[in-house]
């Protein structure tokens, strides 16, 4: 009868609809997988007391290694560093520079783009008491002055250096 | 009539001794120690049935303290499983040779015992793994470990830590462990941990970590740009620093929720033998007043 022949008509107008949406939902899935991972790259940050990030997507990172101060975006060279103290910039998908100050540590960028930044102290920039580092930080140069065995003027020159960048990045 | 016949209820006339002798009865109770035929005495009921009382009241809070240090050992852990597993993230991604031959064994467990298999199961495993592979070097943390595995591969011991598990672990701790492991040649560290999974249970589990040599001598890692070998030692020496603490953290969660559901189990088994001996106890009571009371009337009886 007349009404079966539209029902039978109608469905499968509407499975060949449906499977349309299907392929281009799956092609704009596709889409946006490479589009994310040209443009951010995941980040595991943290101390092993605090985690600031763990996997998320960022798009750049600035860290202070031994080997100078470098960025990193997505598909960076792999390459592994040892951080010294200074302040780490982060670049995150959506919001704000997050700035934060590290002691030391290191950082890994593995060939599939991901990041590893460990830090054995992590601190927020922002609770940095600029007043504390600068006395800190005569205490450490008049250490320094008055150091005499190798490894005392060693241990001051590093406190030397910590207040200086502490100071530096308040 | 005859002797001894306690039969309900009793005969009237013998109930004035009855309403007599039972004030009397519970004076004399106290005093009367003798056991028949092997049953225990009140005496000895009532003793044991106090000592379970009190196993009772140390094992419930034993269970509330670790039940709260728990808590705050599986807060510290999540950070430190993000840092962990970040810092193994090298190994993980690149083959590294960790079958050497010359390997370094680190068995992590803890001073304090009353917290299930946790320390068992790492001397279970370390037995198991000499078996295969006799150990030549060991590094052992926590008492109960050594006092374990001192007998099997005693003499492979290189040094021994102690004072874990009053404190949560630090850092630093982790920082002095790796010191001493890398003041050692090998090319191996085997680290056999507690690797805690939920509330209920943790499993043993044994982490292999690569050597600096080991890690050298691989072309793996001239993947990564602009490694120099003073980077590479830094590099190394902080990542083992970074494994042993996430391993530490892990131990402790499990052992903490291992105390927590051991007590717990005392605490149960307390419970039960408890209502045992609560019921024992009143039997032999009444079974006791009985005997007085067909004392009493076969004496009554006898002297009619």
């Amino acid at each position: 009868s007349g009404i079966n022949a539209e029902w039978h008509y109608g469905r499968v107008e509407d499975m060949a609809f449906r499977s349309l949406a299907i392929r281009s939902a799956a092609l704009c899935r596709r889409a946006m997988a490479t589009e994310a991972s040209t443009n951010t790259f995941p980040l595991t940050f943290g101390s092993p007391s605090k985690n600031i990030h763990d996997g998320t997507a960022v798009k750049q990172v600035d860290i202070p290694s031994t080997t100078g101060h470098f960025g990193i975006l997505p598909n960076h060279v792999p390459t592994i560093a040892i951080l010294l103290p200074g302040v780490v910039s982060i670049q995150p998908e959506a919001g704000d520079v997050q700035k934060f100050f590290v002691s030391s540590g290191t950082a890994t960028i593995h060939p599939d783009s991901t990041v590893q930044i460990l830090a054995e102290e992590i601190c927020d920039v922002g609770d940095i008491d600029v007043a504390a580092a600068r006395s800190g930080l005569e205490a450490a140069q008049s250490k320094l002055a008055s150091a005499s065995s190798e490894v005392d003027k060693a241990t001051a020159q590093i406190e030397v250096d910590v207040y200086q960048s502490m100071v530096a990045s308040a | 009539s005859s002797g001894i016949n306690a039969e309900w209820p009793l005969r009237p006339g013998y109930k004035l001794y009855f309403e007599m002798a039972v004030p009397m009865l519970r004076t004399t109770l106290t005093l009367t120690p003798s056991a028949t035929r092997g049953m225990a005495t009140l005496k000895d009921i009532e003793m044991r049935l106090k000592s379970v009382k009190n196993m009772k009241k140390i094992t419930s809070s034993m269970k509330m303290v670790s039940a709260a240090k728990f808590a705050r050992a599986e807060r510290a852990l999540k950070p430190a499983r993000a840092y962990g597993t970040g810092a193994a993230s090298l190994y993980e991604k690149n083959d590294f040779d960790t079958s050497g031959k010359d390997s370094v064994l680190l068995a992590l467990s803890s001073d304090r015992g009353l917290c299930g298999g946790i320390h068992s199961n790492v001397g279970k495993m370390v037995k198991a793994a000499h078996a295969e592979t006799p150990i030549t070097k060991a590094i052992i943390v926590g008492d109960k470990a050594k006092a374990i595995l001192v007998k099997v591969i005693g003499d492979t011991f290189l040094s021994c830590f102690n004072n874990v598990g009053k404190k949560p672990t630090s850092f630093t701790d982790a920082l002095d462990i790796a010191e001493e492991v890398l003041s050692h040649d090998y090319d191996t560290i085997n680290i056999v941990y507690s690797k805690f999974k939920n509330i209920v249970s943790y499993n043993t589990e044994e982490k292999p970590v690569p050597s600096l040599e080991s890690v050298e001598s691989n072309a793996a890692i001239y993947v990564y740009d602009e490694v120099d070998s003073e980077v590479l030692r830094c590099y190394q020496e902080f990542t083992l620093a970074n494994i042993i603490y996430h391993s530490m953290k892990e131990c402790e969660a499990s052992e903490q929720s291992s105390r927590m559901s051991a007590m717990e189990n005392a605490t149960k088994n307390a419970g039960e033998k408890i209502d045992a001996l609560t019921l024992q106890y009143n039997r032999t009571r009444q079974a006791v007043i009985t005997r007085e009371l067909i004392e009493i009337i076969s004496g009554a009886s006898a002297l009619e």
